[in-house]
């Protein structure tokens, strides 16, 4: 699977479109990274806990738009776009998504 | 003694903030030296926000990268952003928490491409998250969450 944030894949031509595909996924940060964060919230400075949480999130989402456009047939996924929405309190939701095409 | 005693919830107040300043005001400094001399190691490596056009048998391979960064800020300066609420106007303590954040994204995103040998990043792309909640809630975890994301371009060797 070929995954691209322009509108083509570089170096292909498309030959075939099957429409938008997304996936998407919420995580909740869980008590002890929170606790964590808590006391690193103090002096300042990256949260790892979270940056890992968000990167997984990330993962996530990408494969299940990747999956679904495996279902329609396609091979590369392109203008791919993220973006994020917290849906409740101490959670995210991370969508992307892009469009589905076959390439040569 | 008794002083302290009695006012132990001012001297606690009084020990966070320094702290804050401290070792804030240090971790940051470390952060901006170590992102400057990152940002000088890949400057060879160039990232554009247009998407561009390639000759077609030149790209051997194109490939989504992202890269993130989670920086939160430290009691001091979230002092200075309350106190900056109630009058209002440039708030330059959480400027600076913004702009570290960016930069490391766009950094990490950018060894990732450099991992897989790539020419060039086209149609850089910056997005901000919320796991944690709103960086300028008391009580609460303030941070800024910044995604970078982009196409990376590897080419033919000629």
């Amino acid at each position: 699977m070929i995954l691209t944030n322009v509108s083509t894949v570089p170096g292909k031509t498309i030959v075939e479109h099957f429409g938008i595909v997304q996936g998407s996924t919420v995580r909740a940060k869980h008590v002890g990274r929170d606790l964590m964060a808590g006391l690193k919230n103090l002096v300042g400075g990256e949260l790892k806990g979270y940056t890992e949480l968000l990167q997984d999130a990330r993962e996530e989402a990408t494969q299940r738009m990747a999956e679904q456009a495996q279902q329609f047939g396609a091979n590369a996924v392109v203008n791919i776009r993220f973006a994020t929405s917290s849906v409740a309190q101490g959670a995210a939701e991370l969508f992307a998504y892009g469009t589905a095409v076959r390439v040569e | 003694m008794d002083l302290l005693l009695d006012n132990l919830d001012l001297v606690m107040f009084l020990v966070l903030v320094c702290l804050g300043y401290t070792a804030g005001s240090w971790a940051e400094k470390k952060h901006y030296r170590s992102i400057e001399a990152r940002e000088k190691e890949l400057l060879s490596l160039a990232v554009v926000t247009a998407e561009g056009s390639f000759p077609k048998n030149n790209v051997a391979q194109a490939v989504l990268v992202t890269g993130s960064a989670v920086v939160s800020i430290d009691y001091f300066k979230r002092l200075l952003a309350i106190l900056r609420n109630i009058f209002g106007g440039r708030v330059k303590s959480y400027e600076s928490l913004v702009d570290r954040a960016r930069r490391e994204a766009i950094l990490r995103m950018k060894t990732a491409a450099q991992e897989q040998g790539a020419g060039m990043i086209v149609n850089l792309r910056l997005e901000t998250a919320a796991i944690g909640r709103n960086a300028n809630q008391k009580k609460q975890i303030g941070s800024v969450e910044a995604i970078a994301y982009g196409t990376a371009i590897r080419f033919n060797r000629v």
